[in-house]
């Protein structure tokens, strides 16, 4: 009898290549995901190592951080030319190398993260990197997924493994019906609010509970995207039917009696009974509310029906340090109604609110509307097969009827790193996951929210209660 | 890598918790394709005025604008340092910048395994001892920092003396200048080994059904 093991352990235990004394163990990476602005340096370095990467089968390439979202000729032709060069770069080394690239006008391209689980390349109980932060999404289908730098993106394409010391195990368990108008992005930034933007560093997270489980495999990923606020090495959930019903007929899925056969080891992974996590946190749905970002650090949240808080409201002195410079930023004062805060911008987008079920629940909202005049908005689906479905839906004509821009998939307004920026001062309701000083433009004013909460605000001018909303205009998801 | 064991140096103080990796090297800098020339770009922004009519000149209240902490090498910030997204380019303009150590009660993980690819030493102390040393070396700024990597110890000439974890093998690493890759590719014959039946594991290879 071996002592029951968490769903982290099963996937760690299956990729140890070797545990040589006194160093890391060497652990096997399954799938690579490489996109332009993490992997020249890497490609540079094997070049001049003369080496090759182990296993291309093992990698699959987009573009998606620095492409124009405007119109697909501005993508083909992209004006910037630092940027240009490293798509191109990109685009060379695949061909050198010999991996599987999704340029940009490939049906299958979109944000990294995004085009893994559309492509079936995410898999439950795999070891899946990038050289992206946001690698973690992939650990919405079990997998353990993070992200890593370039030298280790470098090491991963030599050696298909990377030197990894084993982080200790965390499992937040959410348990009982989430209420009406709280979304799977509220769940994760009402966590990341509790425990604070260092509370998971070292712990690969386990996301359980009733309220997990009945979450759609988007909503799935949108928690797993952000445990890297958090701190998190990796966030997991246990592979279900969800899982499953989500992978089947995908195009790397397997197929026939292989997927069967898939199945079947899939159904070992997830966490057994009595199995002992290092830390533990139980939260009751019943608590979480639609929430807003108010701060320069995805920990600094609060409900919608909350106010700015005071440097007093700051639980230690650097807390304080940090309060006090983020009001500044964010041209905030203290006691102001989160309500009563005017957004300038909108952005529905990133990799971890630009699926299909985001879209459609921001359309939901906004149909039948249409945005304040003082607001620009625009809507980014994360990838080239959820514009396809979006528009095949019609939400497209949902959204530009509203007033919003309807673009072409990437990273966009996310980080800026392509046209698509805040204005200095300007203030935005944004899906992404990063509110830092500057994130979205040089002086722009970043707050996270839901899709639903994005689409209101867009509406309205500024943050409004999604709850309240939904009564009045009988619109629900 | 260059190896790294005693480093002498004053410090340039920076009290703030969860500075990010935006912060460090914003993003229009992550277009270039070279891994070097990224030291002149550390902490852009926060180097420069943000608004009014002095926009974009240097921040003379920035601390790495303060002549007296210019040729520091050692950088001291507060918890969570280096947060935020994976770019390495934060550990490479740090390094280019000319640091080669930065103390703090806690880094993030990924910085953390960035910065010791590049030969940069982490020094994980307490609090309290951080702020001590934030103290002493912004009252003033020609104060000196021992760091000793053997020794595995922070030291000034007025009795600071303080002793930080790492993990053997990084500290191996990082005192012999060596190469991850080369470490690894000891192993060869273990990966082809394991290759050689986790192949069969079809449920686990990333496009199944090609294969």
């Amino acid at each position: 009898m071996t002592a029951p093991r968490t769903l982290f352990e099963k996937v760690w235990n299956h990729h140890i290549v070797a545990e040589p004394k006194g160093e890391p163990t060497i652990l096997y990476i399954d799938l690579h995901l490489v996109h332009e602005v993490t992997s020249p340096q890497a490609f540079d370095g094997l070049r001049m190592a003369g080496r090759k990467i182990r296993r291309p089968d093992r990698h699959i390439a987009t573009v998606d951080h620095n492409v124009p979202t405007t119109s697909a000729q501005d993508r083909l032709h992209i004006v910037d030319q630092v940027s240009a060069a490293q798509v191109n770069a990109l685009r060379t080394n695949c061909a050198e190398f010999g991996v599987e690239f999704f340029d940009v006008q490939d049906a299958s391209q979109g944000i990294v993260h995004m085009i893994g689980p559309e492509l079936g390349a995410t898999k439950p109980g795999m070891t899946i990197v990038c050289g992206d932060s946001h690698t973690s999404t992939h650990g919405a289908f079990g997998a353990l997924a993070f992200g890593i730098g370039t030298s280790e993106v470098e090491h991963v394409m030599a050696t298909q493994t990377l030197p990894q010391s084993k982080p200790k195990t965390f499992r937040i368990t959410v348990d009982g019906d989430l209420p009406f108008g709280v979304t799977a992005k509220d769940i994760i930034l009402h966590i990341i609010g509790q425990i604070g933007t260092d509370g998971a560093t070292g712990y690969a997270v386990e996301y359980a509970g009733s309220a997990i489980r009945a979450l759609s495999m988007e909503g799935r990923m949108t928690i797993c995207n952000m445990s890297i606020e958090a701190g998190a090495r990796a966030g997991m959930i246990a592979p279900d039917e969800t899982t499953y019903a989500y992978l089947k007929g995908r195009r790397f899925s397997p197929k026939g009696a292989a997927w069967d056969e898939a199945v079947a080891h899939w159904k070992t992974l997830p966490t057994e009974e009595g199995a002992v996590f290092d830390r533990e946190l139980h939260i009751d749905a019943a608590t979480i509310t639609p929430t807003v970002s108010w701060g320069t650090s995805p920990g600094m949240v609060t409900s919608i029906e909350g106010k700015v808080p005071s440097i007093d409201d700051a639980k230690s002195e650097a807390d304080k340090k940090s309060y006090a410079r983020a009001l500044e930023y964010m041209g905030l004062k203290p006691g102001t109604p989160i309500s009563d805060i005017k957004v300038d911008a909108v952005f529905l987008g990133s990799c971890t609110n630009a699926r299909i079920e985001d879209l459609r629940a921001a359309a939901k909202v906004v149909k039948g509307h249409h945005i304040a005049t003082t607001v620009r908005a625009m809507v980014v689906p994360g990838s080239q097969a959820v514009k396809r479905q979006a528009e095949s839906e019609g939400l497209d004509a949902v959204f530009k009827t509203a007033g919003f821009e309807w673009r072409e998939p990437g990273c966009s307004m996310c980080l800026g790193m392509n046209p698509d920026i805040l204005a200095p001062g300007e203030r935005c309701a944004s899906t992404s996951n990063r509110n830092f000083e500057g994130r979205q433009g040089r002086g722009g004013r970043t707050h996270l929210v839901s899709p639903e909460m994005a689409a209101a605000a867009a509406i309205t001018g500024h943050f409004t209660d999604i709850r309240k909303w939904k009564r009045t205009e009988g619109a629900s998801r | 890598m260059e190896a790294i064991n005693i480093l002498t140096s004053k410090a340039a103080p920076l009290p703030l918790p969860n500075i990010d990796t935006d912060q460090i090297i914003p993003k229009q800098f992550l277009k270039r394709i070279e891994r070097t020339g990224y030291g002149e770009f550390l902490f852009y922004d926060w180097r420069r005025i943000q608004e009014g009519p002095d926009s974009g000149q240097p921040n003379p209240e920035f601390v790495l604008n303060k002549h007296h902490h210019h040729g520091a090498k050692i950088l001291i910030a507060e918890k969570n340092f280096g947060c935020g997204s994976s770019r390495e380019h934060a550990a490479w303009a740090i390094h280019q910048y000319g640091f080669r150590a930065v103390i703090a009660p806690s880094f993030a993980d990924i910085f953390f395994s960035n910065a010791g690819k590049n030969g940069l030493i982490l020094a994980v102390l307490t609090d309290d001892e951080v702020a001590t040393l934030l103290d002493r070396c912004t009252k003033d700024p020609e104060h000196k920092i021992t760091i000793n990597l053997e020794a595995q110890s922070v030291t000034d000439d007025i009795g600071f003396n303080a002793h930080f974890d790492i993990d053997p093998f990084r500290k191996y690493c990082l005192l012999n200048g060596l190469d991850d890759i080369g470490l690894t590719l000891r192993q060869a014959h273990a990966i082809d080994h394991f290759e050689s039946h986790h192949d069969k594991d079809f449920w686990s290879a990333p496009k199944a059904a090609t294969a």
